[in-house]
């Protein structure tokens, strides 16, 4: 797995700084807008906080969400279609589940970089109160994007054609990103609505990030949440080692 | 004990109800070089991948240094350099890294890699590229590139899946040469080709393969003796003349779309007969005969239509 790993990291070598970049210059400038123009327009608290303060964790949330799906779709579907990294690694001793792994490695890194950049404006806007607050809620978020990550790759090894990513992208994550809780409160949606959020990842996760970082969080809905998101990360693993399997040993 | 034995091997893909490799056996023993020759389509790289361990037979047995690849995979993938048809190297890295990357794959370390990458690129004639991406190499560079790639575990069996189509005369060459010095080092190489010239330069014994089944087998020299004359000649005529040309001469004639082919050992002979009987060809060639006539032969049409 890790020898799978070490071949993102080569390539990562090369990109590394521009994507460190995108990572810190996307929260600042929600983070700026939001606190300078945006929020003002948001009259009172949100569930009992500033806007900026119940916005930022929320949207730290769904960014992790959403840059696991585009690492974990669309690049696990272009490593195995036009790359063929996929097919060059198994030729070799590696396993198709060690090819998987060592690529879910490197999205989790990913994530996880991302998210500390994020979590680093956070603190500069003076939104992490403390460290163990800033340690938590990094985690939090890195399993926000982990959770989902598995289960997409395990998908999209199987996809061949690209339209159906962006299909997905649009009417399935657009939505739960916007929607679930991460840029205003689940409760304003009507009740059938609510629930089915609930169902979802990027509610736990959002819910997870938000508690921790200010402070609310309760043992047992924290238990909740990371219970479920390390439940689909396991699901997604135990999946995708049958599906890239059967796509790779064909 | 030979290296590869398979028996009645077959290869069906899920979705479809033909067999790409419709029962084949064949035997490779220690340093030959063993080709599969055939037409597009005919199941070699379908027969290369199960070879290479990362396709599960779905029929007969094969056997590859002794062991069972379905259980075997791992441990056997290690002892194999594999040349897949497409490159698939990575683009975006460059040269060097390429190889160095596929060897930890192999588990060994990025110090080994470092000196074995030298090494390599020196056999691959791409020392002075080592440093370049990929992405800017010609389509014979990269294919020494695939080559040099394959032979980071130091392989006993070397898989290649069409190792010059598509390369210019001269790429072609310095492949070949490259490939001889590795079967003179011991490697068995094992490759799939519609090229006779390239089987009958690097094959010591092939296969013909049609529609997934082994049409003949032996070196180049048998096929050739068992199935055609010494000589071919070519006749060329006008169109619509040929079966009446090829009616009119008799003897040994195959027709084709576009000339005929008279099979003899002294094509001059039959030359000589073309003109008593009468016969104006627009061109008339006497050539050695060729693998290409083998296959013709045997299958009734030509291999590279
Ligand atoms: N992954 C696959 N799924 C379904 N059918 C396949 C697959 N790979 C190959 N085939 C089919 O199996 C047959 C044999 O293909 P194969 O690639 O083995 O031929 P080949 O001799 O290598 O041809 P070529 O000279 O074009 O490379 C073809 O009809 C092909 O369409
Ligand atoms: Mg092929």
């Amino acid at each position: 797995m890790i020898r799978a790993l070490t071949y993102w990291l080569f390539r990562y070598r090369r990109t590394w700084q521009g994507t460190v970049v995108v990572s810190v210059a996307n929260p600042l400038l929600f983070l700026l807008a939001i606190g300078a123009g945006l929020g003002s327009l948001v009259q009172g608290d949100v569930e009992g906080v500033p806007y900026l303060q119940f916005f930022a964790p929320g949207m730290l949330a769904a960014a992790a969400f959403q840059n696991a799906f585009i690492d974990a779709g669309f690049g696990v579907a272009t490593a195995r279609g036009r790359e063929r990294v996929y097919q060059t690694a198994v030729a070799t001793p590696l396993s198709p589940g060690e090819v998987m792994g060592g690529h879910l490695l490197f999205v989790a890194l990913r994530v996880f970089v991302g998210a500390l950049a994020f979590v680093v404006v956070m603190a500069c806007f003076g939104l992490v109160s403390s460290v163990s607050v800033f340690v938590t809620v990094l985690l939090a978020a890195t399993l926000t994007g982990i959770a989902p990550a598995a289960l997409v790759a395990a998908w999209a090894v199987t996809v061949t054609d690209f339209p159906r990513l962006n299909t997905v992208f649009r009417f399935v994550v657009m939505p739960m990103y916007l929607f679930s809780g991460t840029f205003f409160s689940v409760e304003q949606l009507p009740a059938a609505l609510q629930t089915i959020m609930y169902a979802l990842p990027l509610w736990h996760g959002a819910d997870l990030c938000r508690s921790l970082a200010l402070g609310t969080a309760t043992p047992g809905m924290t238990l909740l949440h990371v219970a479920y998101l390390g439940a689909m990360a396991v699901a997604g693993i135990l999946i995708g080692r049958v599906t890239f399997r059967k796509v790779l040993y064909v | 004990m030979a290296l590869i034995e398979a028996e009645g091997l077959e290869k069906r893909y899920p979705g479809t109800d033909f067999a790409a490799v419709a029962g084949i056996g064949f035997r490779v023993e220690r340093g030959e070089a063993f080709g599969f020759l055939g037409p597009n389509g005919a199941g070699k790289s379908s027969t290369m991948r199960m070879l290479a361990c990362v396709s599960q037979p779905s029929g007969g047995s094969l056997r590859i240094l002794g062991e069972d690849p379905v259980v075997h995979g791992r441990a056997l993938r290690a002892r194999l350099g594999v040349v897949p048809q497409d490159d698939a190297l990575d683009l975006q890295l460059t040269v060097r890294e390429n190889l160095i990357v596929y060897g930890l794959y192999f588990g060994l370390s990025l110090k080994r890699m470092r000196a074995k990458s030298a090494e390599l690129l020196e056999f691959a004639q791409l020392a002075d590229k080592a440093g370049e991406r990929v992405e800017h190499l010609s389509g014979g560079m990269r294919r020494r590139l695939t080559i040099a790639r394959s032979l980071v575990n130091d392989p006993e069996i070397l898989l290649l899946d069409e190792p010059t189509t598509g390369l210019d005369p001269q790429a072609r060459h310095i492949l070949w040469d490259r490939l001889f010095r590795l079967k003179s080092a011991g490697v068995t190489l094992i490759l799939t080709t519609h090229y006779m010239d390239e089987a009958e330069q690097l094959c010591d014994r092939l296969v013909i393969m049609d529609k997934g089944l082994i049409a003949d087998e032996g070196t180049p020299r048998e096929l050739i003796d068992r199935h055609v004359t010494r000589e071919v000649l070519e006749l060329r005529f006008p169109p619509g003349e040929q079966e009446q040309a090829a009616e009119k001469l008799g003897g040994d004639v195959e027709v084709l779309p576009d000339r005929l082919l008279c099979y003899a050992d002294d094509g001059d002979e039959v030359l000589t007969r073309v003109t008593e009987v009468g016969l104006r060809p627009l061109t008339a060639l006497v050539r050695r005969a060729t693998l290409e006539d083998v296959f013709l032969r045997l299958t009734g049409r030509s291999l590279t239509d």
